[in-house]
Parts: structure tokens; C-alpha cells; sequence
């Protein structure tokens, strides 16, 4: 591992962001008016708006990552500079740890936005701290570009790369608990968002909808949600061939 | 993929790969830089494994298609692989003065021609001056007087001690190497001299020979 390397990866993604300024404006804008939209939709449901926003908080810059991580890493190797990269002193993991970090970054800026706009002009109120809301909306963030270069792995074009997301996302939001509470689905189901790390999300954020008590159950699905963004991470780098046929 | 084949490369000399598109000479170049799977066999770059850790640095490869980021300019992508090949200072201009891009170095590559992308992956491996340089059909596509520049920079290289593969299907381009590998349907026809090779074949160009071997007129 270099820290050189990843560094480097990390500004070139960025670079390359920065000259595609419309998917920029869209990953900060978006999430900021389909919250507003919520908060529309759910206007005459009661607290729903309440106890669903800060969960859709931590869930917006996950799925935008997820999307962008994927077709950019699909991209990378299908013009060949993938390829380039492994035949260079380059460690695998410097690269998706540089990917990682650029998209960091992009998640921090989407998620101040987003949350700064909710709690200030949608009226989303929320138990816990701010910051710890929007931390942990990056932490979902990192996670979703985790889980976009794991998936990478397994697709062979863009289209591909894309569907990824309602294969692997879709099905972790409805599980978690956001759309109908786990207590009340069958055992089996329970079992299966047990182990589902958007799961442990839900709970944490959740958790600082109500109050901003730092309780065991808060500190394990933390933890929970930086082990699997490590070990998608870890698993990402691994899927990563440098040798093809 | 390439079975039974035996080849070797000489050190500080310009070997053409030649042969009709689906031969084998990516695959085989692929194998040598250590981007292939290989089902057995060895192959050896500098007397190492070939894509063995130490050898990264030190094999520079151009692939095919332009490997570059289309999003960024030359420059930067230029800057991008200095940093991860650890090259050295004022390295990045060098290169794209040997590739003769100088005017279009803030140009996003996007904008510019398939020749003018293929330099740029070309002045890619160039940044680090590794002592192998494995260039898949570098001079598709090019103006001729710049064809013939980069085969100028090809043998000052050589001549610096670089040993150099470089795949073409274009026959015409043979003359312009020290050694030539021909190859056809995963196989290789001769591995010689451009001089000793039409000499054999009683060819007058490389052309000739080539398909002297093809018909069996002339013993492999």
C-alpha cells in the first residue's frame, strides 16, 4: 500500500468529477428535492415525514455512491486503464481506498446540504446532533461506494453496473425496517436483515431521530456499518484481477 | 490460448510481432507484461516471472485501444501516472514533447484524434523510462511523418539499452526493426533478422516472406 497512490487515485477521480459538472449538481441537488418531495407527500400522514427523514438521510447518498462508484469503476475497466493500472507498482488497494476518498468527499458535501436544507427550511426534526446525523450519513455514503466497487466486479457493462442497484439495494431498504417494522415480518426475513448492513443504518439513524443518547445498541451498529464498509472494501480490492483472459 | 509457442526477445533492440489482426499478438504481449491468464508455460521479462511485483515499474505497456482518462486533460492524465510510476521530475514534459503533443497538453482528451489519444497513451509508458517497453500497434492510424518520428524515438531508445516489442499489423512497418517475430493462428512462422528472413525466404519484402511461410514453400 502507498499512500502516494492513493492520494493521487482520490485527486483523479475528483478531476474528473469536476469536469462533469451536471452529475455533480445532480448528486447534491437531487436527494435535496426528493426530501422536499417527502416532506409533500407525507404533509397530511402525520409525524411520518419525522420518522422517516433522517433515516432517508443516511439512505440518499448511499444509493447516489453506490450508482456513480459502480459505472465509474465499469468504465475504468472497460477503456482499458484498468488494465493499465495493474500492470503498474499500483496496489489494488490504493486504488479503491483512492475511489473511497474522492467519493468521501463528494458524500460530506452531499450530505451537509441535504441535512442543513431539511432541518432548516423542510422542518425535519431530529433527537440527536446534527453532526452525528450527517456522520453518519457519510458513513452510508463510503458504504455505498464500497458496495458500487464490490459490484463492479461482477458487471460487464454500464447497464449492468446500474441494475446492480435494485438488486443490492432495493431489497436492504425494504428489509431495514424503514417501510414496515422488522418485529412484524416473518422470521425468516428477520433473520435475513439481521445480517444486512442497511439494517444497521436504519437502527443507528433511527436511533437519532428519537434522542441523541449514546447507547450500546447506537455504538454496536455504528461499528457494525464500518466493518462492512471495510470488508466490502477489502472484498472490492479482491475482486480486482490483475491478471484477465 | 498459445500453445507450444517459443519465443525470445532480445534486449536493447527494436522486435516487430507482425501478423493479421487475431493472431495472438495481443495475447502474447499480454502474457509478457503479466495481464493474462495463463494456462501454463512460463514466461520470463529481465529473467523474472513475468507481472511479478518487482517488474511492475519496470515493463511499460501500451495497450491497444488508448488507455487514457477521456475526461482529463493530457496533461493531467500525464500527471495521474508520473505519481503512481514514481517518475521523475520534468519527466511529464519530456514525454509529451517525444510524442509531439506539446500544443494540445491542456486539451481534455475527449477532444482529440484517435492518433492523438494513441500518443498519449503512448507518452503514458514512456514516463518512468522502463527498460521493457511493450507498445501494442503504437502507429495505428498516424500521419506518416509522425510514424516515422516515433520509430526515430523508437530506436534512440533501443539505443539507450531499451528493449522494445512492438506489435503492427501493417508489414511495411518490419523494415523499421532490428528483429522480427511473425506470427500467424497462434503460432510463430520465424523469428529472425528483417536481412536474414528475406534471405531465407527469397522474398523482396517482408510481405513476400511472409506468405513464402504461410504456403510452406520455405521451411519454418
Amino acid at each position: 500500500m502507498s499512500g502516494r497512490c492513493t492520494m493521487a487515485t482520490a485527486a483523479r477521480v475528483l478531476r474528473q468529477l469536476r469536469r462533469d459538472r451536471r452529475t455533480v449538481a445532480m448528486l447534491l441537488v437531487i436527494p435535496v428535492a426528493l426530501m422536499a418531495l417527502m416532506s409533500g407527500v407525507f404533509a397530511g400522514a402525520g409525524g411520518a415525514f419525522q420518522r422517516v427523514g433522517v433515516p432517508l438521510l443516511g439512505v440518499f447518498p448511499m444509493t447516489s455512491m453506490f450508482l456513480v462508484t459502480a459505472v465509474t469503476m465499469q468504465r475504468e475497466r472497460s477503456g482499458g486503464t484498468l488494465e493499465r493500472l495493474m500492470a503498474t507498482p499500483i496496489g489494488k488497494f490504493d486504488l479503491v481506498l483512492g475511489y473511497a476518498l474522492a467519493f468521501g468527499v463528494l458524500a460530506i458535501a452531499q450530505a451537509v446540504i441535504t441535512s442543513v436544507v431539511s432541518f432548516t427550511l423542510l422542518d425535519l426534526r431530529a433527537g440527536g446532533p446534527t453532526w452525528g446525523i450527517v456522520l453518519l450519513a457519510v458513513l452510508n455514503a463510503v458504504l455505498g461506494t464500497a458496495l458500487g466497487l464490490l459490484v463492479s466486479a461482477f458487471a460487464r457493462t454500464e447497464f449492468q453496473a446500474v441494475q446492480f442497484m435494485p438488486l443490492f439495494l432495493l431489497p436492504q431498504l425494504f428489509l431495514s425496517g424503514l417501510m414496515a417494522p422488522r418485529e412484524r415480518m416473518p422470521a425468516v426475513l428477520r433473520a435475513v436483515a439481521n445480517v444486512l448492513p442497511l439494517t444497521y443504518a436504519y437502527d443507528a439513524l433511527r436511533a437519532l431521530t428519537l434522542d441523541g443518547a449514546l447507547t450500546a445498541t447506537l455504538v454496536r451498529d455504528v461499528a457494525v456499518l464500518g466493518v462492512a464498509t471495510v470488508a466490502a472494501l477489502v472484498l472490492g480490492a479482491v475482486t480486482l484481477r490483475r491478471r484477465t483472459g | 490460448m498459445l500453445p507450444g509457442l517459443t519465443v525470445d526477445v532480445a534486449r536493447g533492440a527494436v522486435t516487430g510481432l507482425l501478423g493479421p489482426s487475431g493472431c495472438g499478438k495481443s495475447t502474447l504481449m499480454r502474457a509478457i507484461v503479466g495481464v493474462q491468464l495463463v494456462d501454463g508455460g512460463t514466461v520470463e521479462v529481465l529473467g523474472t516471472p513475468a507481472g511479478t511485483p518487482a517488474l511492475r515499474g519496470r515493463v511499460g505497456y501500451v495497450t491497444q485501444a488508448p488507455s487514457v482518462y477521456a475526461d482529463l486533460t493530457v496533461r493531467e492524465n500525464l500527471d495521474y501516472f508520473a505519481r503512481i510510476l514514481a517518475a521523475a521530475e520534468g519527466r511529464v514534459d519530456a514525454v509529451i514533447e517525444t510524442v509531439g503533443l506539446a500544443p494540445d497538453a491542456g486539451r481534455v482528451v475527449s477532444e482529440l484524434s484517435g492518433g492523438q489519444r494513441a500518443r498519449v497513451s503512448l507518452a503514458t509508458a514512456l514516463l518512468n523510462e522502463p527498460p521493457v517497453l511493450v507498445l501494442d500497434e503504437p502507429t495505428v492510424g498516424l500521419d506518416p511523418l509522425l510514424r516515422r518520428d516515433l520509430w526515430d524515438a523508437f530506436h534512440r531508445l533501443a539505443d539507450a539499452g531499451v528493449t522494445l516489442l512492438v506489435s503492427s499489423h501493417v508489414m511495411d512497418e518490419a523494415e523499421r526493426c532490428d528483429r522480427l517475430i511473425l506470427m500467424r493462428d497462434g503460432a510463430i512462422l520465424a523469428a529472425d533478422t528483417p536481412a536474414a528472413l528475406l534471405e531465407r525466404t527469397g522474398a523482396l519484402d517482408v510481405e513476400g516472406a511472409f506468405l513464402a511461410l504461410v504456403s510452406g514453400e520455405v521451411k519454418r
